[in-house]
Order: structure tokens, then C-alpha cells, then sequence
């Protein structure tokens, strides 16, 4: 993991050369999760899989899986609620943790 | 050449002054020599009069100032005598070239004082007959040439024909016109 | 073998950018740069390069552009003065910060305003800060020279900084000198390709530029840039070395003019260091005043020891500006020079002067006027005035 070479207790001699990240997608490893304070909930018998809600996820914490249902992925989700505002159905709501 | 030739070149923009200058200095290149050609840049309008510059000398040359005390002034639009000093600080052992239809003791008294020589070139009259239009600077670049000494005549008509040849490749016709209007301004221009 | 020419300063940067046929110029004209992109156009259209040139809506896309395309894994290259410049303000430091090697040809003019077209050092003295390295021209044969090492430089594996390659508007920009050109295939060897180990493009590597740095990384990465700008001084004189086995002519950080036994010294960026050496030659010749030049062509890395270590035996200097910086008490070369003076305990009388802003010219009999000064304060100890002007009207004087 890149974090493990490159974090904030390295010294400048470590850093990349103007900062470049020489892997993709490694916001994985960052887990903001931890910054939520409220948390979806998700009701799957309201649920008409309408998906309005996965492009709307500001951190693209919401995934469709294999059976067409939805999937939140807590290590990235920091609680918006921006899912929640959209579901037409009342199958998300926000609960504080 | 035992120093460095500074001209000065008084001119409209849009006449041809700055390429004369920056011709001059092609051919003495071609010459052998070490040569600055450079325009004194404003906001560049159409007869508005301008100023370029020559130096050409045998030695390497470093200076990069404006010219001051030219050696030798040429002048391609006669109506600027009567707004421009273009002979300050010339240096009354060099000489003046005017194109004009007029004979030097016609412009004379419109040169402040100036001691030195002074000729006049009817570039218009040699342009007309030769190209049958007015160019004035192929007459006011050998009358320069044949009153400065820069460079030798002949290897200057050498030069001129080899530059006209690469430049007017595709356009032949223009070559022998040009190449008369040379010869015509050095009979002409007896120095 | 070298080829003697005669060329302007515009020709002969836009003749070495063809013998280096880039991947990339993005470009956006601008006097008195226009002819640079222009005379590259015609290259391009008749055949003689294929450098993808990018038409831009601006200076601060031009320099975007440079920017993706050299990220990308592109050679690229720019060219601008003035107010294109300072458009592109934002990005200089993007570039600098991403550690991107784009070359931009400066050809220097004054910043508005008042508006005016001529040369000043205003708008490349105002980039100074931003982490490009700098590198002036006398002559419209050292802009080619520079040029030529320019890639050399900015790419190399230690450095990965963009570079500004200067010159003085009209001046050296459209006047035609004198020149040594080099033959294409020595050129193109000389610079050799570029080849990148990270670039945006390389297939097998997915990568990012360019990422937010909060303040627990962005103080040690700016340090990590500073070093770059560090090893740029070993870089450039080997660059240097190269360049002189290839052509005979000889660069460095900065040029000495009959400096070595020289008692006033004169210490100046750009054309008129020419002007300068014709008038040292005349003292020299008429007087015996022994006086000298240096002539800095290195601003940016600063090479602060080795100018304090050429001046330590002059008994005073005078330090010329062709740029303004409103400190209200100097130029911003006068800053730096004293500076390094300081640090180095020399007992040199310092004098800092402005000259040359938006054109104005700077002649033989004003440099003789300096030497005299200079002569004077040597003598008297009492610099009444550390900033003053050559070449500027006052009331009373005329």
C-alpha cells in the first residue's frame, strides 16, 4: 500500500517527485468512513431498485451487486445523506450512530 | 573597413525601410562581414515614419544601443525632412542619401545645416521604369551600398542576383527588373 | 560543424525548436514572441516537423496545455512575453510544483502598464519565484545556444523543473546578427529523446498528477522541489561542458567580462551586457580605469557563492536592473546581488541601478558615466544614493 511508504511522518526525501501517485485508485485505501456521524439505512422490502441513488453517492459508496440489489460501502460512505434526500421510496433514511 | 559602418534609415512604415535595412544586412553577411540589422519598434501603423539600423563591420559586434552618430543617414520618404531632424548626429565625414527627383542643392536646405555630402536617388523614377511599379528599396539599398563602400559593387550585384534568384524562384520575371533597377540606381548615384 | 548564419533571435529559437522537433507547443500569440509559434507553423505545414502544435484561446491555456501534454510523457514547449506571461501565472506554478520539464521561449517585454511592446526584464523577474528555472541571452546566438540546452536541463532525471529560455524584446528578438547554427542531426543527438520513467500514458502504469497536498505534506514536498532547483546547478554547467564539446562555445552561470583584474565591476542580465563590453573595451583602451562586466545568464538557480566569489576583489559594483520590484528600495537582481555580497563579507561599495524599462535605451556613454561613478564612490566610500536610474529624465538635468 502506497500509504505505507508515503504517509504524514514521512520525511520530504520520501516524498514522489511533485507528489505523482504512480498506482490508481488508491482513495480505496483512505477509509472515510470513519468521518460518518450518520449512517444510511437501508430498507430492502422498500426497496424497487431504481438505483437513483448510486450516481448520486458523492463517494460512489453505493454499488450494485450481482443480484441487482444495493450495496453501501461503510469503509467509504461518510454519511451524506444525499442517498437518503433522493430514494422516491423512503427506503433510505439517516440514523445518527 | 578599418571600424564598425553605422546607417541609419528614416522611413514610413509600410515602404520598406525595416526589409531594406535587414536587406543590407543579408548581403553583407553574404559579404563576409559581421552585421546587425534592426528596426526601432513601436506600435507598427501604416506611414507612420520609422526608424532602422545598420552596423557592419569586419569584427565581431556587441553592442546593442540605438544609433547615434550613423555614418551615413538614408532617407526613403523625402516628405520626412520636413518633420524629422534625420540628420542628427550624422557625422559630417559621412554622407546623406535622399530618395528624391529632386539634385542634392534642392534638399540641402532642408538638412539643418548638415556639412557633410548629400545625395538624392530618384528611386521612384527607377522603380517605374524597371519594375513598373514603386519599390523604393531595391534603388535605395545599392544607392547605399555605392555611397557607403561597404562592400564592393560588383560582388554586390553577385549577391543581390543569387538572393533575388532563391527568393523570386517562382516568379522569374521579377529578377531581371530588379537586377536593372540595381545597376540603374549605381549609374545614377555617382559617387 | 558549426554554419555560420545570420538570423534574429525569434529565427533562431524557432530554427532550434525544429531541429529538436518536440512532441507538443501549444501556443498563443503575443509581440513580440509572435513569430516564434509562426515560423514553427510554417515548419510544420511544410513538412519539416511534426510537432503537434495546439492553437489556443489563451496564455493561461497554452500553458494548461503544455502542462497535460508534458504529463502525458510529451516533450513540450511554449512561447510567450508580457502579459501572456502573467496569464499564465497560476499554471507556472503548477508546472513547476508537478515537476514537469516544459520549455517556454520568453522573449522579454515590459508589463502593462502603461501598455507599451518593448523590452523590459518586468514580466520574467515577476516569475522568478515560481520554480522555474531561468536562463538570459546577450545575443541571438546565445538565445539558440540556450534553447539547444534547454531539454538537456529541465529533463534531466535530478532537475524535472520547467525552464524559461529569455531574451529582449526586438532587440535581440528582431535583430538580425551574426549566428553559429548547428547542424540538425548534432542538435537532435545533443538533445537526445525524452524518455520519462512516469508519464500519464504509459500503459501499464495508471498514475495521478497533481494531487491536493494538505499542510502535513505540502511544506516538505515544496522542499522536495527546492532540491530539484539545487541539483539544476551541477546539471546546467555539465549541460554546459556538453554543449561546449559540440560547439567550442563555452557557458556557465554567468559570463566575466576583463573582470579578472577589474576594480569596478558591473553586474547585468540580458542584450545590453553587449553595450556594456564595448564600452569596457573603450576605457580600457583610452583610460586604463580598469573595469569589467558580469554578465548573469543563471537567475534562476541563483548561483548567489560563485558571483560573491567572482566579485571579491572589485572595490565597488554596480548592480543593473531592467525590472522594477517596488520594494522602493531596489531591482530585484540588485536585491539578490547584494545579498550574496553580504554573506560573503565583501567590503565592495554596492550601487543598484534601473535602467532600460519598457525599451528605453541604454548606450556606450552611459555605461562609461556608471564606470565613473562607480570610480567615485570607490574613492569617497559614500554611496548618497543605493538606487538610482540611468537614463531617466529629472527635473533640473536637462
Amino acid at each position: 500500500m502506497i500509504s505505507d511508504r508515503i504517509n504524514e511522518q514521512s520525511p520530504w526525501e520520501d516524498l514522489t517527485e511533485g507528489n505523482k501517485i504512480y498506482e490508481a485508485a488508491t482513495s480505496r485505501e483512505f477509509k472515510t468512513g470513519e468521518w460518518r456521524t450518520q449512517t444510511p439505512i437501508h430498507s430492502p422490502e422498500k426497496c424497487k431498485e431504481c438505483y437513483l441513488c448510486v450516481p448520486v453517492c458523492p463517494d460512489m459508496s453505493i454499488q450494485v451487486a450481482d443480484d441487482e440489489s444495493i450495496v453501501f460501502d461503510m469503509d467509504h460512505c461518510k454519511g451524506c445523506g444525499v442517498c437518503a434526500k433522493v430514494c422516491p421510496f423512503d427506503a433510505i433514511r439517516m440514523e445518527v450512530k | 573597413m578599418e571600424k564598425t559602418v553605422e546607417i541609419r534609415w528614416h522611413g514610413r512604415g509600410g515602404q520598406g525601410a525595416k526589409t531594406a535595412a535587414l536587406l543590407l544586412a543579408d548581403v553583407s553577411f553574404k559579404a563576409g562581414k559581421y552585421v546587425q540589422g534592426f528596426p526601432e519598434y513601436g506600435p507598427e501603423r501604416m506611414g507612420a515614419p520609422i526608424t532602422a539600423y545598420n552596423r557592419i563591420s569586419d569584427d565581431k559586434i556587441t553592442v546593442h544601443s540605438n544609433i547615434y552618430e550613423p555614418d551615413f543617414v538614408v532617407v526613403v520618404d523625402e516628405g520626412l525632412l520636413d518633420g524629422i531632424d534625420v540628420t542628427a548626429g550624422l557625422k559630417p565625414e559621412g554622407a546623406i542619401v535622399v530618395n528624391s527627383a529632386k539634385k542634392p542643392e534642392e534638399i540641402i536646405p532642408k538638412l539643418r545645416g548638415y556639412k557633410g555630402k548629400v545625395y538624392t536617388v530618384d528611386a521612384r523614377k527607377i522603380s517605374v521604369e524597371t519594375l513598373g511599379k514603386y519599390f523604393p528599396n531595391s534603388p535605395m539599398l545599392a544607392a547605399i551600398v555605392a555611397v557607403s563602400g561597404v562592400m564592393d559593387k560588383e560582388q554586390f550585384i553577385n549577391e543581390m542576383e543569387a538572393s533575388y534568384k532563391h527568393k523570386f524562384s517562382k516568379k522569374p520575371e521579377v529578377i531581371e527588373g530588379n537586377m536593372n533597377a540595381l545597376r540603374m540606381t549605381f549609374e545614377e548615384v555617382a559617387v | 560543424m558549426s554554419i555560420r548564419e545570420r538570423l534574429s533571435g525569434n529565427e533562431a529559437v524557432a530554427y532550434a525548436i525544429r531541429q529538436i522537433n518536440p512532441d507538443v507547443m501549444p501556443a498563443f500569440p503575443i509581440t513580440p514572441s509572435t513569430e516564434i509559434p509562426q515560423y514553427v507553423s510554417t515548419y510544420i505545414a511544410n513538412g519539416e516537423m511534426d510537432t503537434e502544435f495546439i492553437h489556443v484561446e489563451s496564455e493561461h491555456s497554452s500553458m494548461s496545455a503544455a502542462i497535460g501534454a508534458s504529463a502525458a510523457g510529451a516533450r513540450t514547449l511554449t512561447a510567450t512575453s508580457s502579459c501572456g506571461l502573467a496569464l499564465m501565472w497560476e499554471e507556472l506554478y503548477v508546472a513547476a510544483s508537478d515537476r514537469l520539464p516544459v520549455v517556454l521561449a520568453l522573449v522579454n517585454r515590459a508589463l502593462s502598464g502603461p501598455i507599451n511592446i518593448n523590452a523590459d526584464h518586468s514580466d520574467s523577474m515577476g516569475a522568478r519565484d515560481s520554480g522555474w528555472i531561468q536562463i538570459y541571452a546577450e545575443s541571438n546566438q546565445e538565445a539558440y545556444d540556450n534553447f539547444i540546452q534547454a531539454f538537456p536541463i529541465a529533463e534531466h532525471p535530478d532537475v524535472k523543473l520547467p525552464i524559461m529560455i529569455c531574451q529582449d524584446g526586438f532587440i535581440t528578438s528582431h535583430g538580425v546578427e551574426n549566428i553559429e547554427i548547428e547542424e540538425d542531426a548534432d542538435v537532435k543527438k545533443f538533445v537526445g529523446e525524452f524518455e520519462p520513467e512516469h508519464y500519464l500514458l504509459k500503459k501499464d502504469e495508471p498514475m495521478a498528477v497533481g494531487p491536493y497536498a494538505v499542510s502535513n505534506y505540502y511544506m516538505e514536498s515544496k522542499r522536495a522541489q527546492r532540491q530539484g532547483m539545487l541539483n539544476a546547478k551541477k546539471v546546467i554547467l555539465d549541460v554546459a561542458k556538453k554543449f561546449e564539446e559540440m560547439t567550442g562555445r563555452k557557458y556557465g552561470f554567468f559570463e566575466e567580462y576583463r573582470l579578472d583584474d577589474a576594480d569596478y565591476a558591473i553586474v547585468i542580465i540580458g542584450s545590453a551586457a553587449g553595450t556594456a563590453k564595448a564600452a569596457i573595451d573603450e576605457i580600457r583602451a583610452t583610460t586604463g580605469m580598469k573595469v569589467g562586466l558580469l554578465k548573469i545568464r543563471v537567475f534562476r538557480p541563483f548561483p548567489e557563492e560563485e558571483i560573491a566569489e567572482a566579485l571579491k576583489n572589485v572595490k565597488s559594483v554596480a548592480i543593473l536592473d531592467r525590472a522594477e520590484m517596488f520594494s522602493g528600495t531596489g531591482g530585484p537582481l540588485g536585491a539578490e546581488v547584494t545579498a550574496g555580497l553580504y554573506r560573503a563579507r565583501s567590503k565592495a561599495e554596492i550601487v543598484n541601478y534601473i535602467y532600460g524599462l519598457g525599451g528605453r535605451d541604454i548606450t556606450v556613454d552611459d555605461f562609461k558615466q556608471i564606470y565613473d561613478e562607480l570610480a567615485d564612490i570607490a574613492t569617497t566610500h559614500e554611496v548618497k544614493d543605493n538606487y538610482r536610474y540611468i537614463g531617466l529624465r529629472e527635473r533640473g538635468e536637462q
